[in-house]
């Protein structure tokens, strides 16, 4: 393994800038360390080596001719495969899009070219990123690199799992009720959903369209900052995009200045339900940011016990809508056109063979809350909630500057545990969920391993609209604090543990095909 | 309340999604317990609670009607289960009897 891959998305692009180390030679080492550790994690389901390099060597050749790219020029990323990108299968982890290939390119897609980073492949996800295990990709189930028996969260697993295991530099994902926050807690990683509509959602494949939300992973803070940088902005594609101009967040996530910062702990995101080992890392973090210079206060939020319930009838609602576009006519796959059945049974066979249990239990619940009946006390009562939360982050954010919690009740859990256990795999998202339901920003920082199972916690920070700079600000303090707690990054706890070892156990000389997909086969 | 396997079955037509009697008995127990439990939120929802369907609040974005680059038919037809004549073909939308 190459020294090149354990280096920082911020210090790989200076190593590149300064023509220390060439663009080629971080993307290829970046592929020789997927062609070791991917048999055993498993993150990607689609690999594009000949572009990606061709890709890197533009990038040289631009440094050559005296060019000043960006911040990121060079760095290797992976790419949920929610994303919408020309060249590369879109299956979002769904057998109804198994063989898409994607006529064009989402905007978050485009701003990583313009700003010369390497797509080197797409990632694998919850099926239309509906989990929080990954494991209802109905491709392959990714495993995390911290313990493979372990679920590597979701439904940006793949984002996570590849970057936790330095497959690449950064990634991109998509959180809408904790897909992003989840996933980086237990991998030991900064994750961040920014402010709701400050990412654009073109190209973006839809699950609930007034929740989702692009976002950036990192291994430092630094890094998922200079990433939001390179996709968030403006953009008309996408009706929802806020024209406002993004906050300085990379300036803060190298400032990391929180003296007399206002710290809210929420009252009711602790407690019972959550493992021990978790809220010992919490509470020590918060110990952490005082002795930082933060005041630290109890906040409660009484609205948020709801916001569950508000959540898997509002999600479930717009899903049940979003995906009445699958209906084999235009695109995706087609199962049982024999000649004589009706479109409408085609489209009945198709969805029933092309969608997988967990959307299928969503499509249903938002087709039960949305109808003749039912609709003013679940969805109706849902969005009711929506604005109590709402009320009750305005009220909090009068008295503190952020709000913080455990990202997620436990660390992770074994693959299969929750698997037909849908509201325990729900949970998972408990805290995660008030942000998106408010629209608000919010991150998840590594705080160190839990002293029950040596998994990885994460701690969340939550933000104002359009105050995404506080994420990296207070994320920056902890990073240091925790850093200086443990002699380095929780990251390094990784490197060179039995762990690790086993990442390359079964390593293979032989190198993956550009594409692991293939073209849809025959169902019907 | 409680779902049965008929009640999903009637979900399920209406979401256009076919399946089995297993997945029908397998889902029904599930959902139940979802719906349950998802049931809470209508405790606090008052009557004088305005309801809010959008995070942020934006409304009427327009643009000028005008025309602009946009797929070629090649390009749209591109992930057509099948297509003939630079056509999307689907399967028979009415019935012989209708």
């Amino acid at each position: 393994m190459s020294g090149l891959v354990l280096q920082t998305a911020a210090d790989l692009a200076g190593l590149i800038a300064a023509g220390e180390v060439s663009a080629h030679e971080v993307v290829a080492a970046h592929f020789e360390r997927i062609a070791q550790v991917e048999p055993q994690v498993q993150a990607f389901l689609a690999l594009d080596e000949e572009r990606a390099l061709a890709a890197a060597d533009r990038v040289d050749a631009k440094l050559a001719a005296g060019e000043k790219l960006g911040p990121l020029a060079g760095v290797p990323l992976g790419l949920k495969d929610i994303f919408t990108y020309q060249g590369l299968p879109c299956t979002v982890g769904s057998r109804i899009l198994e063989g898409w290939h994607p006529p064009y390119d989402a905007t978050v897609v485009k701003r990583l070219l313009d700003a010369d980073l390497i797509i080197v492949g797409k990632v694998n996800m919850d099926e239309f990123a509906m989990g929080s295990s990954t494991e209802s990709s109905a491709y392959k189930v990714t495993h995390n690199p911290w313990n493979l028996d372990y679920i590597p969260g979701g439904s940006s697993g793949g984002s996570a799992a590849a970057l936790a295991a330095f497959e690449v530099a950064l990634s991109v994902g998509t959180d809408t009720g904790g897909s992003i926050r989840q996933p980086a807690a237990v991998n030991s990683l900064v994750g961040v959903k920014p402010t709701y509509g400050s990412n654009s959602r073109f190209g973006v494949v839809a699950m609930a369209s007034s929740l989702d939300v692009p976002g950036p992973f990192g291994r430092t803070v630094l890094d998922a900052a200079l990433l939001h940088e390179a996709i968030s902005g403006y953009d008309p594609m996408d009706s929802t995009s806020l024209n406002l101009p993004i906050p300085p967040v990379a300036q803060a996530a190298r400032s990391g200045e929180i003296k007399g910062y206002r710290i809210g702990v929420v009252k009711e995101l602790g407690g019972e339900g959550y493992a021990p080992g978790v809220l010992q890392r919490f509470n020590e973090s918060l110990a952490l940011l005082e002795s930082a210079g933060a005041e630290i206060a109890e906040i409660s939020c009484p609205h948020f016990t709801y916001a569950l319930g508000a959540y898997y009838l509002i999600m479930p609602s717009e899903v049940s809508s979003n995906l009445a576009r699958f209906d084999a006519m235009r695109y995706g796959i087609r199962v049982g056109d024999d000649g004589k059945r009706s479109a409408e049974e085609v489209m009945n066979l198709t969805r029933g063979a092309g969608f997988g249990a967990e959307v299928k239990r969503r499509v249903i619940i938002g087709t039960y809350a949305l109808s003749a009946g039912y609709y003013d006390a679940y969805y109706g009562s849902a969005l009711k909630v929506r604005t109590l939360i709402q009320q009750d982050f305005d009220a909090a954010f009068a008295k503190v500057d952020v709000l913080v919690s455990p990202t997620s009740p436990t660390t992770a859990w074994k693959i299969g545990e929750r698997l037909d256990d849908p509201l325990a795999m729900y949970k998972a998202d408990l805290c995660t969920i008030p942000a998106n339901l408010a629209g608000i920003c919010a991150a998840s920082i590594p705080v160190g391993l839990s002293s029950e199972n040596g998994l990885p916690v994460g701690f969340q920070i939550m933000a104002p609209a359009m105050a995404d700079d506080r994420l990296y600000r207070v994320g920056a303090a902890l990073e240091r604090g925790v850093a200086d707690a443990f002699g380095g990054p929780v990251l390094n706890q990784l490197i060179g543990s039995p762990a690790w070892d086993a990442l390359s156990a079964q390593a293979v000389a032989a190198r993956f095909p550009n594409i692991i997909l293939g073209l849809a086969e025959n169902l019907s | 309340m409680a779902l049965s396997p008929d009640d999903v079955a009637r979900l399920a037509r209406l979401a256009r999604i076919d399946l089995s009697q297993a997945e029908l008995e397998h889902l029904a127990p599930q959902l139940d317990v979802i719906l349950e439990s998802v049931a809470e939120v209508s405790k606090v929802a008052a009557d004088d609670v305005k309801p809010t369907s959008h995070a942020i609040e934006i409304a009427n974005v327009f643009r000028e009607d005008e025309v602009r680059p946009s797929f070629t038919a090649q390009q749209a037809l591109s992930g057509a289960p099948v297509k003939e004549s630079g056509r999307f073909r689907v399967p028979q939308i009415l019935q012989e009897d209708e």
